[in-house]
């Protein structure tokens, strides 16, 4: 299971294969569309055909029930004067900006412990993961209740005379908040990073040793460089989670879901679900208007995501040479 | 590691004092951080047994135990169609993942044809595509598609049809996950059962899935627990009390005992909902880390 071969496939499969009759070649091109079919008509029908459609109703109103009626560029500049886009995309890019570096860096932290392979180690794994089967209401209710003004947490920082704030009562608390809950979550990250520090040459640090370097040189100059490509992919992968916060953000709303106390948690899928979908806030059923969210919502994710693919350059060390 | 060229025994000594500490240190964070994930489970617990008057208490034994908590969340609104609904949608939700993405996989691995290898980064690409940005659309084609009076009604909408029959065309994270997977198992396997006539199709059931398990196993957990827990989807596309999943049943709870949520319910309530996947995380907890860790090498 471990010895997976992750490099780059070979041009054509190394297919020492008996030759058979009756044109095998063509008969294994066509079985292998077949076999491809289902992805194929999935992709055809759920996703480009949507994306396109979308497309199309971006620039037009339409509720669903009558016929969708153009209206060029109307949509895009109404979100442009749009307050609510506004708070909920700087609601969401405070999530990005605050959340993700803590998430590394803590997750690194915690993934360098569990590398020592100390007693317990799978004990410690398992626990640390745990919190991320769970993904639904279930879990977002229990860190109301633990957040609670006067609730679990907030007891627990009283013991050190901290005075704990109003979580999800204070607009200014609200993402906070929401961060705390997040590192309940950090635990998948922190398997992967385990698995990069893993696959690291043993040789290299010992070298590093008789060469004289020491804990952090080692970790400044080995570890992070040779983790950089598990820190590039989990930090691209993050944002995009991070652009898509919608249960944590619906439920914690409450009955008004428009983003909860001061709009502090309305953020950008949810007000799009709002415009979509929605039986408070803004009107719902506005698909054209939806629509267009939902593409500034994908360029604004393109952007960010071939930014960093140009940054990665200047930072994430690739080992063979090859970058994808 | 040891430190073979440092210049005096004494210099070695005090650096491997050093590292020991460092080892103890690190450990006892480590209990101290599997202590604190550990909490909010046992805080859920106990909240779930607490009767009202004990609720806003600090202890963590509950003064009685309030069992009857949990027969409040079962007579609440209709938990057992809930259920029902929930587990049918979960179970056609991974019988169409793994087969689907098994095959496709398997045509990715392992079958030579024209165009696979674009095809290929297709998948890669779609990996990355954010599925709110298609959901609109996948919402209104669903309200033109006749369901023919399926579950009651006139269009997919409203039915479990959404919600269940994209799983059939493969998810692209799990293709290219067991595609990795498959490609590390031997060829000479599927040869031997080639020259005896077996079929691509017959070879991918009876050789590619049973060597394949670890990471079939690990796309079925990860199916069952988004599907199990799966909010956005049901919240769209289901409208009737009788067609709810648990977890909008969950969410229609907050609010049963009028006002602010009574915590001891739904603590019980909550806890229900979670413990089936969690009783599959404890008996397949080393598929679920495995899949994790496959799944972040995807870097390159």
């Amino acid at each position: 299971m471990t010895h997976l071969q992750l490099e780059a496939a070979p041009r054509i499969n190394s297919n020492r294969r008996v030759r058979l009759p009756a044109t095998p070649a063509r008969k294994e091109a066509f079985t292998g569309w077949l076999f491809a079919l289902p992805w194929i008509l999935g992709f055809l029908l759920f996703t480009v055909g949507p994306m396109l459609f979308s497309l199309y109703t971006s620039f037009t109103r339409y509720n669903i029930t009558t016929t969708p009626v153009w209206a060029g560029l109307q949509n895009f500049q109404e979100i442009f004067q749009d307050e609510r886009f506004y708070t909920s995309l700087s609601n969401t890019f405070w999530m990005v900006v605050v959340k993700i570096p803590i998430v590394t860096v803590v997750s690194i932290g915690i993934a360098l412990m569990l590398s020592l392979d100390l007693p317990g180690g799978r004990f410690f794994r398992t626990v640390i993961y745990l919190p991320n089967v769970l993904s639904g209401v279930a879990a977002v209710f229990l860190w109301q209740w633990i957040l609670r003004p006067n609730g679990l947490f907030n007891q627990a920082l009283a013991l050190f005379g901290i005075k704990g704030p109003g979580w999800f009562v204070d607009p200014l608390w609200t993402k906070p908040g929401m961060v705390v809950m997040g590192m309940w979550w950090i635990g998948s990250n922190i398997l992967i990073y385990l698995a990069g520090l893993k696959g690291i040459p043993k040789e290299l640090y010992e070298a590093a040793t008789i060469d004289g370097a020491r804990g952090w040189a080692k970790t400044r100059h080995i570890t992070l460089p040779l983790l950089s490509p598990t820190i590039f992919f989990q930090v691209v992968t993050s944002i995009i989670g991070t652009f898509q916060i919608f249960t944590t953000a619906y439920i914690l709303s409450g009955t008004t879901v428009d983003g909860g106390p001061g709009q502090s948690m309305l953020f950008y899928v949810l007000y799009l679900y709002n415009r979509a979908f929605g039986k408070s806030g803004p009107a719902g059923f506005q698909m054209g208007y939806a629509a267009a969210l939902a593409w500034i919502l994908f360029i604004i994710i393109l952007a960010i995501t071939l930014f960093q693919l140009w940054l990665a350059k200047r930072w994430v060390y690739y080992e063979s040479g090859d970058r994808q | 590691m040891t430190a073979i060229t440092l210049p005096t025994e004494r210099r070695s000594k005090i650096q491997a004092t050093v590292r020991r500490a460092g080892r103890v240190l690190a450990w006892l964070v480590l209990v101290g951080i599997a202590i604190l994930w550990l909490v909010p489970f046992i805080w859920m617990l106990s909240t779930s047994l607490k009767d009202p008057t004990d609720l806003m208490n600090k202890s963590w034994i509950p003064t009685r135990l309030a069992w009857e908590n949990f027969t409040y969340a079962f007579s609440y609104g209709m938990w057992e169609q809930w259920t029902m609904n929930t587990v049918i949608i979960t179970l056609v939700s991974v019988i169409g993942t793994v087969l689907s993405s098994t095959l496709v996989a398997y045509a990715f691995a392992r079958l030579r044809w024209r165009g696979r290898d674009w095809l290929f980064s297709l998948v890669l690409a779609t990996m990355m595509l954010p599925d709110v940005v298609t959901m609109i659309p996948r919402f209104i084609i669903f309200a033109k598609i006749p369901a023919f009076g399926f579950q009651g009604s006139r269009n997919w909408i409203n039915t479990f049809l959404p919600l269940t029959i994209p799983a059939f065309t493969g998810s692209s994270f799990y293709i290219f996950l067991l595609r990795q997977f498959i490609r590390s198992i031997p060829m000479e396997l599927s040869e031997a059962a080639k020259i005896d006539g077996a079929s691509e199709l017959r070879i991918w059931w009876s050789i590619i899935m049973p060597l394949a398990k670890p990471a079939v196993a690990a796309v079925a957990i990860f199916t069952f627990q988004g599907a199990w827990q799966d909010f956005m989807g049901p919240l769209i596309y289901l409208q009737s009390e009788r067609l709810y999943t648990l977890q909008i049943g969950l969410r229609q709870f907050e609010h049963a005992a009028g006002g602010a949520p009574a915590w001891n319910w739904l603590m019980a309530a909550s806890l229900v909902v979670i413990i089936p996947v969690l009783i599959i995380f404890v008996l397949f907890q080393n598929y679920f880390i495995e899949g994790v860790q496959i799944g972040g090498s995807i870097k390159g």
